[in-house]
């Protein structure tokens, strides 16, 4: 379909109630609860994942709130470190994990590769219910005392020494994962059987690519989280001694299992963010992105490599000097297909058609973000450096600018590019670009000055610190309340642009991509009949040359 | 004087200087990095503004030379900092052979130090400028990590196995010491402070000893483990013989030797050595003796080990001399 034809049938766009379409084919509870609609049950997690994602946001508050005066005067060291606890726990493993795939990617990896639906839609409401209990599980935990192990367990202090619910928090990190891995294995299946003709795996949208890659690490990566998890289970409730040198285990083990998961997962949280910073920066520049392969396979690199450079989370937990060496090398070699996306796209640009709609801002926002965390990763990769700064704020402030400033820009990002998709209705452009630009600022005021209290010496997970870091932590929650707000900006607008936002067309953004083909909101089917694809992505060709 | 409103922490080790040369390398490549993007995001997203909504550029595909060279330049500028690193780090683990040796223990929720010449301290350490000093740490309980921000050095304290680390301070005055491993309810309270003296005030303070609140003088590690030597037992099978039979090889001029084992390996009688032949012995045997040693997990602490090892180190010295124990069991 030539995008003359799109524009000229949506110049009058019709209002979403005048037409069947996945929303108002049938209602009522039961006919979300058990719909087995990829659509649904990406709003469903869109639903879960943003009550995880304020209840998260509240821990954080507390926690900066405490961080205002040195002494630890706003609740007891015991609340304190369950406050980080939850918020760790919450915001990686119930909001950034299943983030951009469980809400995006459901939505879109079918309608963009040009199917009906994912390739087991069952086991795809199976993994919503998965992740629920597990988020039942955990929040119980929290309600009955809460956990106060960190959300890394490291041992034996989650084994032996810690007095709160590390047992029913196990239990619900370990159903969770479960979720993780079938999203996966059902992404890959798709993908791999469901594509429409003519839709190469060269003609593929990035986005694809990165959902491809992370369902890697989902199926390898998850299953070993869970096996640690079940053994800090095993030595805590049996005292079988794994990890305990009292029961004759080894405790610096578990770092290496936990990690070997949870290196893995950060790139389980950007990659996927790396695959709509490509759709949108595309779209917004009218052009091809440059080097569509590089950038394809940099996403498989980041994959692969990312399984091998877990051990840069022990350069000082006695592991031996070379071990260190190899993996700090290849930490470094990591860096390096995240560089040549960065480069890539903003290559695109390059002789684009650039416009400065939301979704632009937030790829603007994530590539000086991604950058300035990408860049602070090699400060941590670097052996003799990273003794002085590991486990302090500069950790802390280099994690949150890879999974604040570039997982949730491209989250945020990615939700207001295809919100017209999803709910029918656009929502409005000055109020979007000013709740982008006030995360932007109170992001940065918030973490930036976490940078210079890490080098100064403050350690991470301290509820009480020496006075002399006081400045630089005020700062830091004045930030946090720009941010606080900013986050809160486009939760009003949505909700609020479901009854009252201008109605969208098919395709508001002029946007390649199949997706974008069909009417918005799609019907449940997707496509009225299976499209043929005989273009490669982002087939922004002049307009001439189409007419012509 | 230290400005109000630092933005780099005070160095006062041998190390400091090296460490922060290679932070600010970073810093430079980080701004030259962040600095390119920004400038070309901007520039771009300027020149080429969308100026009429028909506007439809011409595509364009990549340019592999452009990828080489941004695939190149930042993989060598990487590896350099990787080698940079990488022998600081050399340097950092590996301590001088003329290192004064002190002990660090770490409890919930605080640290305790023996100095070789009978000082006990706790939360804080008094050490002379210009000496080097090698910290051999372990655990009670859980993980703690020993942190002085102004040295740059920090290394994980571990239940069951000793860790190390050194430093050579060059500046005195009194400084940080933080736990940096999430170890429990009280972790932001287990610090301390580690007091740098000029060479004539230390002397003065170990002379001095319980002068300065938190010092208890005591015998000399070694001291006390030629007791124990004793009280354990051990002076049985490994300083003399059983009805004729020599059970347990001899200890003196031990420490620091390579050793023979019973499977052909050769290890080096090092500290850890020390510590897990005496509580796992059937771990390694030593070429030419029967696995008769009884375990001694669970019956000495942490500190009595550490006591231990200091008088079986002081054998060392000893046999170079007189081919005699320096301290009689």
């Amino acid at each position: 379909m030539s995008t003359a034809a799109i524009e000229a049938r949506d110049v009058f766009p019709t209002p979403p109630e005048s037409r069947e379409h996945y929303l108002n084919v049938n209602y009522g509870v039961r006919s979300w609860l058990l719909t087995i609609d990829h659509k649904r049950i990406a709003l469903l997690y869109l639903a879960s994942i943003t009550l995880f994602f304020f209840l998260g946001g509240f821990f954080a508050v507390l926690i900066r709130l405490e961080l205002l005066t040195p002494a630890g005067d706003l609740v007891e060291s015991e609340t304190y470190n369950k406050l980080f606890t939850m918020h760790g726990l919450i915001m990686i493993f119930f909001f950034l994990v299943p983030s951009i795939p469980a809400v995006l990617g459901n939505f879109l990896v079918p309608m963009m590769i040009g199917a009906r639906d994912l390739a087991f839609p069952r086991l795809n409401l199976l993994s919503w219910y998965i992740y629920t209990i597990g988020g039942v599980f955990t929040l119980c935990a929290a309600v009955f005392g809460g956990v106060d192990t960190g959300w890394t367990f490291y041992t034996p202090y989650s084994t032996t020494y810690a007095n709160s619910n590390v047992m029913l928090t196990a239990v619900g990190v370990f159903i969770t994962g479960f979720s993780s891995i079938l999203t996966g294995l059902n992404f890959i299946v798709t993908i791999h059987t469901m594509r429409a003709p003519g839709l190469t795996w060269f003609r593929l949208p990035l986005f694809i690519w990165a959902h491809y890659a992370t369902s890697l690490i989902m199926i390898l990566g998850t299953p070993v989280l869970a096996i640690s998890i079940l053994l800090v289970a095993l030595e805590r409730a049996l005292h079988i001694g794994i990890f305990d040198p009292a029961l004759g285990g080894d405790p610096v083990l578990f770092q290496h299992l936990f990690w070997f998961y949870s290196h893995p997962a950060v790139y389980i949280m950007i990659l996927p963010a790396m695959g709509v910073m490509s759709e949108i920066i595309a779209c917004f520049s009218r052009k091809r992105v440059f080097g569509y392969n590089f950038v394809a396979f940099s996403s498989v690199a980041i994959a692969v490599l990312g399984f091998f450079v877990w051990g840069h989370h022990l350069f000082v937990s006695s592991q031996s000097v070379y071990a260190g060496l190899v993996f700090s090398v290849l930490s470094f070699l990591v860096a390096i297909p995240s560089a040549i996306k960065v480069f890539n796209w903003t290559a695109t640009l390059y002789k684009g058609s650039v416009s400065y709609q939301t979704p632009m801002l937030y790829a603007f926002g994530f590539i000086g973000l991604f950058t300035i965390g990408g860049l602070t990763g090699l400060f941590l990769a670097s052996l003799g450096l990273d003794v002085h700064v590991h486990d302090t704020y500069f950790v802390v402030a280099h994690f949150h600018y890879i999974m604040v400033g570039g997982a949730i820009m491209g989250y945020l990002g990615g939700v207001h590019f295809w919100w017209p998709k999803m709910t029918g209705r656009m929502y409005p452009e000055v109020w979007a670009r000013l709740g982008a630009l006030i995360i932007f600022i109170g992001f940065n005021l918030t973490f930036f000055p976490q940078f210079v209290l890490g080098y100064l010496g403050m350690p991470r997970r301290y509820h009480a610190y020496p006075p002399e870091f006081q400045i630089l932590n005020v700062m830091s929650s004045a930030g946090a309340s720009i941010l606080g707000v900013g986050y809160l900006i486009p939760m009003i607008y949505f909700l609020w642009s479901l009854r009252y936002g201008a109605v969208a067309s098919a395709n508001p953004w002029q946007a390649t991509g199949l997706e974008w083909q069909t009417p918005s909101p799609p019907p449940t089917e997707n496509f009225a009949s299976t499209p043929r694809v005989t273009e490669e992505a982002y087939d922004y060709a002049p307009l001439e040359a189409k007419v012509a | 004087m230290r400005p109000e409103f630092p933005l780099f922490p005070e160095q006062a080790s041998t190390v400091a200087a090296h460490v922060d040369a290679l932070y600010y390398f970073l810093i430079g490549v980080s701004l030259f990095f962040a600095t390119l993007i920004f400038l070309l995001v901007v520039s771009f997203a300027i020149k080429y503004r969308r100026r009429s909504e028909d506007e439809r550029p011409q595509p364009i595909h990549g340019d592999l030379r452009l990828e080489l060279v941004w695939t190149i330049i930042p993989l060598g500028i990487a590896m350099l900092i990787f080698v940079w690193g990488a022998n600081l780090y050399f340097t950092l683990s590996s301590p001088p052979s003329d290192a004064l040796n002190l002990y660090v223990v770490g409890k919930q929720w605080m640290w305790k130090i023996q100095h070789p010449t009978g000082q006990r301290e706790i939360n804080q350490l008094h050490v002379p400028v210009g000496q080097p000093v090698k910290l051999t740490m372990t655990s009670e309980d859980v993980i703690h990590s020993f942190f002085v921000p102004a040295f740059r050095i920090k290394m994980d304290v571990v239940p069951g196995r000793y860790t190390t680390t050194w430093f050579e301070a060059t500046k005195a005055g009194e400084y940080h010491l933080f736990c940096t491993e999430y170890c429990g309810t009280n972790h932001s309270r287990m610090i301390g402070r580690v007091v740098v003296m000029e060479p004539v005030q230390y002397e003065q303070w170990l002379q001095s000893g319980n002068g300065t609140g938190g010092v208890a003088v005591g015998e000399a590690p070694m001291v006390v483990g030629a007791r124990l030597f004793k009280e354990q037992r051990c002076v049985t099978c490994h300083a003399g013989s059983v009805g004729g039979l020599v059970l347990g090889p001899s200890l003196a001029g031990l420490f620091g030797k390579a050793v023979q084992l019973q499977t052909g390996e050769t290890v080096t009688a090092d500290e850890s050595y020390l510590r897990e032949s005496i509580l796992n012995p059937t771990a390694k045997i030593v070429a030419g003796y029967q696995p008769l040693m009884p375990t001694y997990q669970g019956q000495i602490s942490e500190d009595e080990l550490f006591q231990l090892i200091a008088y079986i180190r002081s054998l060392e010295q000893a046999t170079e001399t007189t081919g005699e124990a320096k301290v009689e069991p």
